[in-house]
């Protein structure tokens, strides 16, 4: 019988060093916090982190960047109002950034969980972050080459969640998680919520449950953005 | 602090997105910016009904929620806190860019740092070497949206002119603005030119060139404020 569930700490146990991991979340919306701070307990370190952002305050992704675990950040918009834990990093020659318009990584995943291993894009033509990649003429305009991206690991949130895996997320937290859900060998997600099969309408399922391996459930999740609010620091 | 009062000369930040928002026809899609360009949504005319799209996944944004009734997980690409409109849908990030970088959205206002005369935009590095850079969705919303409006102050703070003949910042994308809204006129890029559209009030034509880096071209009838 397929079940999907596992506990905290057994869901990123695994996570070996030098890992690529893809966090959803876009600024605090869809942060998976519990997930994140099982890896910081966890241990691994020398991570690739694939994330739109790179954390707020002192915890979460921010947490596992300022601790020194992240050897690199994949990511659009390193830069919060509320941290400079990535940029203190980034300034010390600590971390690599490679910097990917949103667009762009949203459809490297999409074409990566997808089995594409590379496609055209009008971003970025022109400007300094083509440099060095390939380009084409389709018609009259200039494309850019760029290449889909696969992760070891997706640490995701949803709001519902059952047996088999199927995913229903919650308004804007939805953001990156279900492109990251097809880009990983290895879908890790924390649902607010866990039903039986069959009470997510199939009409209204967003991630199919084969895109997901593990699932955890964590009723009352802390927001990042109450966290960062209350000057929460983790550990 | 009165917007209007701010300046003895040209249009406020307010007036500036009400001159945007103008312009922005009935029934379009729109994805606004940061800072300035956001003013825009509360300006649109009520006889017009424009759906606001914002990139980290919410196609008809609402204003901002009141007070204590803020949803952590309901934010705008400025991640502030919105609502969303009845008939509103969400959707994740690939959708959301399928929408700007298929030419799905009609319309972006946005900010700058600098625009050539030929509608090259700059507006997410001063390509200095000390802070992590940061481009978020710049770069697909010009490469992919039909009409690329721009919001901004005609010159940097320092003065310099931030109209340029070439732009010295690293672009956002090449020859992709259509407009530029200032404090001190409304431009237009056209084939090989840069047209007064409109100046603001108690602004001459000398006074705006002077502002200007770039060459501009005033047209035989500019429309009036």
């Amino acid at each position: 019988m397929i079940d999907k569930r596992f506990d905290l700490a057994a869901a990123v146990a695994d996570v070996k060093d030098g890992a690529t991991v893809l966090v959803g979340g876009f600024g605090a919306a869809g942060s998976p916090i519990e997930l994140l701070h099982a890896l910081f307990d966890q241990g691994a370190k020398r991570l690739t982190i694939v994330s739109n952002n790179t954390g707020s305050g002192n915890v979460g992704l921010a947490a596992l960047i300022k601790h020194g675990r992240v050897a690199k950040a994949i990511c659009s918009f390193p830069r919060t109002a509320n941290s400079t834990v990535f940029q203190d990093k980034y300034r010390a020659g600590e971390i690599e950034l490679e910097l990917v318009p949103q667009g762009t990584l949203a459809e490297r995943l999409r074409a990566g969980g997808a089995g594409i291993p590379a496609f055209y894009t009008a971003t970025g033509a022109g400007t300094r972050l083509a440099e060095g990649k390939e380009t084409r003429r389709f018609g009259d305009r200039e494309f850019v080459l760029e290449y889909g991206l696969r992760a070891d690991f997706a640490l995701i949130k949803c709001r519902r969640a059952d047996r088999l895996g199927n995913l229903v997320y919650n308004k804007t937290a939805r953001n990156f998680a279900p492109i990251m859900a097809i880009a990983a060998a290895t879908t890790i997600v924390q649902t607010e919520s866990y039903v039986e099969a069959g009470e997510i309408d199939p009409e209204v399922v967003v991630t199919p449950g084969v895109f997901v391996d593990r699932i955890v459930t964590i009723p009352n999740a802390a927001q990042e953005s109450t966290l960062v609010a209350a000057g929460a620091s983790y550990p | 602090m009165s917007e209007t009062t701010q300046r003895s000369m040209g249009w406020s930040r307010r007036e500036i997105a009400r001159n945007i928002a103008r312009d922005i026809p009935d029934g379009s899609v729109v994805n606004l910016g940061i800072g300035m360009p956001e003013l825009v949504a509360s300006c649109i005319p009520p006889d017009r009904e424009v759906l606001f799209h914002t990139e980290n996944g919410l196609l008809g944004m609402g204003p901002p929620p009141q007070p204590g009734e803020a949803d952590p997980e309901l934010i705008n690409a400025g991640k502030q806190p919105v609502t969303a409109i009845p008939g509103a849908a969400y959707f994740h990030h690939a959708d959301s860019f399928a929408m700007v970088r298929g030419g799905h959205i009609d319309i972006c206002v946005l900010g700058a740092m600098q625009v050539s005369e030929r509608g090259d935009l700059a507006n997410w590095s001063m390509g200095e070497g000390d802070a992590a850079p940061a481009v978020g969705g710049a770069m697909d919303l010009v490469a992919g949206v039909r009409t690329i409006f721009i919001a901004m102050t005609h010159c940097a703070s320092d003065g310099t002119p931030k109209i340029v003949e070439r732009c010295t910042y690293p672009l956002t994308g090449a020859a992709v603005v259509s407009r530029i809204y200032t404090d001190l006129a409304i431009l237009e890029v056209r084939a090989g030119e840069l047209g007064v559209v409109e100046l603001a009030p108690g602004v001459d034509f000398a006074t705006l060139q002077r502002q200007t880096q770039a060459k501009l071209v005033m047209p035989r009838v500019p429309r009036t404020a």
